[in-house]
């Protein structure tokens, strides 16, 4: 059994099957609630939710923060942080059954741990700022929204892989 | 009759449970798609690897078709459902941003919180860096706000944007989507395979 996990670790699953049941689940979440998926809501309540309990006042004084703060609702009790708690407890099954659960930093063996925690840092400091100035990140904007053939969502997307493409060729050697 | 929640026919009282079950086997889905691992969404980037490309534009292409027939069946109220708003210059700088960082830290939100879930190191350095990027963003909110709330036109959809039916878009999108496979199965063959 260990030595089939090992041999399966890195075996997924077809990724049209996969895309097919994601479209499924798409359609059943507009079915049910009327909303797409999202990702990056959940890590913006956290950030104004940790904000709010260190330095109250200031929450308040901000524009931003003080749009998802009231009396007498945490802005943790929101949809896509139940959802954003469901993703993990998924991802951690799956994982689980595949046997990849583990800690452990990947990257390419061309570049160092610290190298790759830097970059991951970055990125995710910029993936943070443009999901904000965009209303959404690949889940919440692009994903739900071409499932509606929303033209923000699609411009979203284009904008998102082209740039990524655009800027792949700077970034090459932490991958290839 | 859909959406069943905003429609009152299923009680409000189980949006959080069902939003915590939508997550699961969203997150199931992802990482047994092989999401969890930056590698390999990296890797559509530099055409080594097109999962990325496959699942995403397989899922688009299955739940717009989706969507659309169960409002020709009558199942779905098309116009209650939330239509992404286009704030154009908002959408482009804050797309290009996050295309930069995709290609820096190998993920998207979602993906990073599947391999957090199965223990990425890099994932939780990339989850704090997403929480950074929010607390900046916040913080210069009052020099961003110009591009955040201009420029905006409405819960536009590409029907309105440029005056086509919508089954026309979903059948050229679809086209789309599969002339984009066929093209990344050649462009696989091409490249050096990166082991990962």
């Amino acid at each position: 059994m260990t030595q089939d996990k090992q041999e399966n670790k890195h075996v997924y699953w077809n990724p049209y099957f996969g895309g097919f049941l994601l479209g499924i689940l798409i359609l059943f979440t507009f079915f049910l609630t009327g909303r797409g998926l999202g990702a990056s809501g959940a890590m913006k309540s956290s950030v104004v939710s940790i904000v709010g309990s260190v330095a109250p006042t200031h929450a308040e004084n901000n524009t931003y923060y003080s749009k998802f703060i009231s009396e007498d609702e945490s802005p943790m009790n929101t949809w896509l942080v139940f959802e954003a708690l469901g993703v993990l407890i998924g991802a951690f099954i799956s994982g689980g059954l595949s046997g990849r659960i583990s800690w452990r930093i990947q990257h390419s063996p061309k570049i160092t741990s610290t190298r790759r925690l830097v970059f991951a840092l970055g990125g995710g400091l910029l993936f943070g700022l443009g999901a904000q100035i965009a209303r959404g990140c690949t889940s919440g904007a692009a994903l739900s929204g071409m499932a509606v053939l929303s033209t923000g969502g699609f411009v979203t997307m284009l904008a998102i892989f082209g740039s990524a493409y655009g800027f792949a060729y700077f970034f090459r050697k932490n991958w290839i | 009759m859909g959406p069943l929640i905003p429609n009152g026919i299923i009680p409000i009282e189980w949006d959080s449970i069902i939003a915590i079950l939508i997550g699961i086997v969203f997150g199931f889905v992802l990482e047994s798609s092989g999401f969890s691992s930056s590698r390999k969404l990296a890797g559509v980037f530099y055409g080594y690897d097109f999962a990325v490309l496959k699942v995403f534009f397989t899922a688009a292409v299955v739940s717009l078709i989706g969507v659309y027939y169960m409002d020709y069946l009558g199942y779905l109220d098309i116009t209650q459902l939330y239509v992404h708003p286009l704030y154009l210059w908002g959408a482009i700088i804050g797309g290009i941003i996050m295309g930069a960082g995709f290609v820096a830290g190998g993920f998207c939100p979602g993906t990073s919180l599947c391999a957090v879930a199965i223990g990425k190191i890099d994932a939780i350095v990339y989850v704090v860096g997403i929480m950074i990027g929010v607390f900046i963003f916040s913080e210069l909110f009052p020099i961003i706000e110009p591009i955040y709330d201009g420029y905006f036109y409405g819960n536009l959809t590409l029907q309105d944007s440029l005056g086509i039916n919508p089954y026309w878009l979903v059948f050229i999108f679809s086209i789309i989507a599969i002339v984009a496979f066929v093209i990344a199965d050649m462009v696989r063959k091409r490249i050096k395979n990166v082991f990962y």
